[in-house]
């Protein structure tokens, strides 16, 4: 149950196949299981148990929510989740517990999804290995996967990936729409329920290939299978264009001075004042902020800090902030041209090369590699584009490889319909972690017996 | 030097000038002993200028002050400008507290509307240009009343710029002229409020109370055309009938709706301007010219004497009179300014640009604001000088001092006396009366009815003038008045009266 599509457990939750409960115990006891990928920083065991009561009180009823309802979610740890601890991975955060939820949660809990944990990450999600929170690295699972191990042949790596699992398949219609909390919410209703149409026409497509975006530092395979996907984008009769994306070199830096002086500004909240970590000096208000703050934050966090004071300085203004939102606005040009030239959704590679091992990872700085690894994926930041990482096919190494598909701004829906049939093409296989699995069973059948025996 | 400047400020009156700018400042009279909090268009506290000693020593050139002022004002709006906690003056500590005000993470800003309506109705009475795209920014300072390190003001391109205000300066023998005068209205912003730190010395800690963190502020900015402590003066409480007028601020400087703080230089006519410090704390309007004045001076002697005027903020302290530098060794603050990320411009319109089926409740139409413009106090001074005949320097004293324009209308209701007369007995006798006993127009034991009865009986020749004024005295509790009348009845009695109880009764009908 626990390999299946999202679309795939929804259905069996409306048959009665199998209730919430019991879906909410398999994922807890897996979750148990592969504690030592250190994927989640918090277990809200008694929350998710007690949402999945409620959820099979309402499949009971017929009065189900949706298609989340009665589904486990993860949430990603900078996220709120009111009544439960929001660390952001941080020592800043530790013990921090919000009074709210962020938008997004509440969102997922009015589906009626059950909320299995909180997930690991960088510290205040600041790198792009999941390698540099207070609470140690994740380890990709892909590592104990029977793919990976099958072409090692050796004992498994500690590797890195986010431990992002959201959602997979088609139920983003549930978070779409306005967000009335925030002022740059784009005010359009979306109707639900909202269901991503089946892609009419292929041959109706136009495809662009960023030419800038074939790096030297690009693996082979990756460049092979960019290649393969633009060649099948072809074969259905879509077009499949070059186009050039001409300040792509420039995006990088660009986004390394806006991204750090917002840093450096929004953690200026963090004082240990109203919440979280404060320090035990109370000589006066200035050591207090500067214990605190170094207390609190890694040196990464600390690091980024830094540098964008040092860019909003008065007499840096100019020179860097001001700069870096020119270029921004020909970068953000650069994606308008494309788009005008009749493409409608261009597609990159997502990541350099499949996941590396953690040892090697650590061998460069978070900087250096935020930089590195982040080159096909942060220009749409800048641009305010919607972009979607689709699954391809696992390497050689049996390591999964990902492309990323890059849509016009406020196109999301022609983006994510082009992604789904994409990924309806190449069927990424399920992760095999059979071994785990089977443990699963035999741990779920004790459950079972004693969450009868809660029930009286 | 610290000590002659001590000296003149433990003296505790009103400062002699060195001779100013030729026209720039009016002065008359002698001090007198009143404790009003605003400049009045009737009685003065000014002076004449005048040489002072070094002055006369040394020869020197003229010297010329210019004074120029930021002023915050709280916005009278039910909710906070980003967030939707109540705005209320003296609530328990950290009782009016939202999630954004404490800047937990991940909590965003949310314009309030009321506040943005607030901020185009003072510019346009202000004269103002209204900005139709105006910007947000962070400015940013570690500071314990500033939770999330940054407040969020508008200092790219604030919501109105370029206006004016005229105010009017009395002058000449008796005061009897009104001179107008006009200070630039430089801009108006939207910013936060910071909460309260209080300090508590004892103990060795300081307590915070956030019910004031992110109150919208309206950020007005005077341009140094101001060359005195009155003009300031002047000009501020005019902002402040300004403001009333319009209701988008209460302006009671004592409650901390209204905070001004004064950038002052010296030099000599003809010269570049001189280094300019910043003065603050001031909470009254009184303070406020003191402050000025005394100021001015300090540079001028500091100069004169050879030294140099520092770029710094100076606080002034109001029982030694006198201001003192606030500098830290820290050196000057750099605030980092940014776009505030989490705002879009803020976008205004009016009658041509309106698009066409908008949401009324989404936009705001600056046409619309400025038809429905309250009337404002130069308006009303014009309209009581045409409708009751009253010279321009009485309609600012009816202004200027709280509650008493509407007890002046109460009576002309309630009399048929002509307006003159009631005009001449408001502002001469009645309010004499309450400047001698150091009372509000709210406090006043003669009520409006009463005053206009006495009127009436004065009109119809029943009591004489004299007699009227006896009344008054009585009414008033002046002791030598009543003790009179107490002196009257007892003789009517025969001196068999006993004066105590006489004085029960008396006290029981006046209903004293």
């Amino acid at each position: 149950m626990l390999g299946r599509s999202l679309r795939e457990v929804s259905a069996a939750l409306k048959q009665g196949q199998i209730t919430p409960t019991e879906l909410c115990q398999k994922c807890l006891s897996l979750i148990k299981k592969t504690k030592f990928l250190n994927a989640y920083i918090t277990v809200s065991e008694e929350v998710a148990l007690k949402q999945a009561e409620e959820s099979e009180k309402r499949y009971k009823n017929g009065q189900s929510l949706g298609d989340l309802d009665g589904i486990p979610i993860a949430v990603k740890d900078n996220f709120s989740t009111s009544g439960i601890e929001t660390t952001c991975a941080s020592n800043m955060l530790k013990g921090y517990i919000p009074p709210y939820n962020a938008t997004v949660v509440q969102k997922l809990l009015d589906q009626g999804a059950l909320l299995m944990g909180k997930t690991n990450l960088d510290e205040f999600a600041m790198g792009s290995g999941s390698t540099d929170g207070v609470f140690g690295p994740v380890k990709n699972p892909w590592s104990y996967s029977k793919q990976y191990r099958e072409k090692r042949k050796q004992n498994p790596h500690s590797e890195n990936e986010d431990s992002d699992w959201l959602i997979t398949g088609g139920s983003s219609g549930a978070l779409a729409g306005p967000d009335p909390r925030d002022s740059t919410t784009v005010h359009e209703p979306i109707n639900k329920p909202f269901m991503l149409p089946s892609l009419a026409d292929v041959s109706k497509l136009c495809i662009g290939i960023p030419k800038e975006y074939l790096v030297p530092e690009l693996s082979s395979e990756v460049q092979s299978l960019w290649s393969k996907a633009a060649d099948l984008f072809e074969s259905e009769g879509a077009k499949v264009i070059e186009v050039s994306l001409p300040h792509t070199s420039y995006s990088i830096v660009c986004y390394h001075v806006l991204c750090t002086s917002e840093v450096a500004s929004n953690m200026a909240r963090f004082d240990g004042l109203q919440y979280g970590h404060r320090c035990d000096i109370d000589v006066s208000t200035e050591a207090m902020y500067a214990a605190t703050r170094r207390e609190g934050f890694n040196d990464v966090v600390r690091g980024r800090i830094l540098s964008g004071n040092f860019f909003l300085l008065k007499e840096n203004y100019e020179n860097y902030f001001v700069k870096a939102q020119k270029v921004r606005r020909l970068i953000a040009n650069d994606f308008v041209n494309a788009f005008n030239s009749g493409v409608d959704v261009l597609l990159t590679p997502t990541t350099l090369s499949e996941a590396v091992p953690y040892l090697e990872f650590i061998k460069e700085d978070n900087r250096t590699r935020s930089a590195q690894d982040d080159i096909f994926t942060q220009a749409v930041n800048m641009a305010g584009l919607p972009a979607v990482s689709i699954p391809v096919a696992l390497s050689n190494q049996g390591l999964p490889i990902g492309l990323q598909f890059i849509g016009r701004a406020f196109c999301d829906q022609q983006l994510l319909t082009v992604a789904k049939w994409f990924e309806k093409q190449v069927q990424f296989p399920v992760i095999q972690l059979q071994e785990l699995m089977d443990d699963c069973s035999a741990v779920l059948e004790n459950e079972k017996l004693a969450s009868v025996s809660l029930k009286q | 030097m610290a000590a002659p400047m001590l000296r003149w400020g433990c003296r505790g009156r009103r400062w002699a000038f060195a001779r100013v700018d030729g026209g720039s400042c009016h002065r008359r009279g002698a001090p007198t002993g009143s404790t009003s909090n605003q400049i009045r268009g009737e009685s003065s506290v000014a002076q004449q200028p005048l040489h002072t000693a070094q002055k006369t020593r040394k020869g020197e050139h003229k010297w010329a002050a210019v004074v120029g002022l930021e002023i915050h004002a709280q916005i009278s709006s039910n909710s906070k400008l980003f967030s939707g906690s109540q705005v209320r003056f003296s609530a328990p500590p950290n009782s009016l507290v939202s999630f954004f005000d404490a800047s937990l993470p991940g909590t965003l800003p949310v314009l309030n509307r009321r506040c943005v309506e607030a901020a185009v109705m003072t510019g346009l009475a202000l004269n103002c240009h209204i900005n139709k795209k105006s910007l947000f920014d962070r400015k940013h300072y570690f500071y314990a009343d500033l939770p999330a390190g940054y407040q969020i003001t508008q200092q790219r391109l604030p919501i109105a710029v370029n206006g004016s205000l005229i105010y009017g300066v009395c002058a000449g023998k008796k005061q009897s002229q009104v001179i107008p005068k006009t200070v630039r209205i430089k801009q108006i912003q939207l910013e936060q409020d910071s909460g309260k730190s209080l300090h508590d010395n004892l103990r060795s800690q300081t307590l915070i109370d956030l019910n004031r963190a992110g109150v919208g502020l309206l950020e007005v900015v005077l341009e140094p055309d101001m060359s005195c402590g009155e003009e300031a003066a002047t000009a501020v409480r005019e902002l402040q009938l300004i403001l009333q007028a319009l209701g988008t601020s209460q302006a009671n400087m004592a409650e901390g709706q209204l905070r001004v703080d004064a950038n002052i230089s010296v030099h000599h006519p003809g010269e570049p301007l001189g280094v300019r410090t910043e003065v603050k704390n001031l909470n009254s309007i009184r303070f406020l010219a003191k402050a000025i004045d005394y100021e001015i001076q300090r540079q001028i002697n500091e100069l004169e004497n050879g030294g140099e005027i520092l770029n710094e903020t100076r606080s002034f302290h109001h029982k030694l009179g006198c201001t003192m530098s606030m500098r830290d060794k820290e050196g000057k603050q750099d605030y980092r300014f940014m776009p505030e990320p989490n705002l879009p411009p803020l976008v205004l319109y009016d009658a041509t640009s309106l698009p066409a089926g908008a949401d009324p409740q989404q936009v705001i139409n600056i046409d619309q604001i400025r038809e429905t413009l309250p009337e404002l106090p130069s308006v009303t001074r014009e309209k009581l000088v045409q409708q009751y005949g009253m010279l321009l320097e009485h309609s600012f004293t009816l202004l200027n001092e709280v509650g008493l324009l509407e007890f002046f209308q109460n009576v002309i209701k309630e009399t048929r006396a002509e307006p003159k007369k009631v005009t001449s007995w408001v502002l001469n006798t009645f309010l004499g009366y309450l400047k001698q006993q150091n009372l509000a127009v709210s406090e006043s034991p003669v009520t409006p009815s009463a005053l206009a009865e006495l009127l009436d009986l004065l009109d119809s020749r029943t009591i004489s003038s004299s007699a009227a004024k006896q009344v008054m005295d009585v009414k008033n509790r002046n002791p030598r008045a009543i003790n009179k009348l107490i002196g009257l009845v007892r003789k009517a009695t025969q001196s068999r009266a006993d004066p105590v109880m006489i004085k029960e009764i008396l006290e029981k009908k006046l209903s004293l």
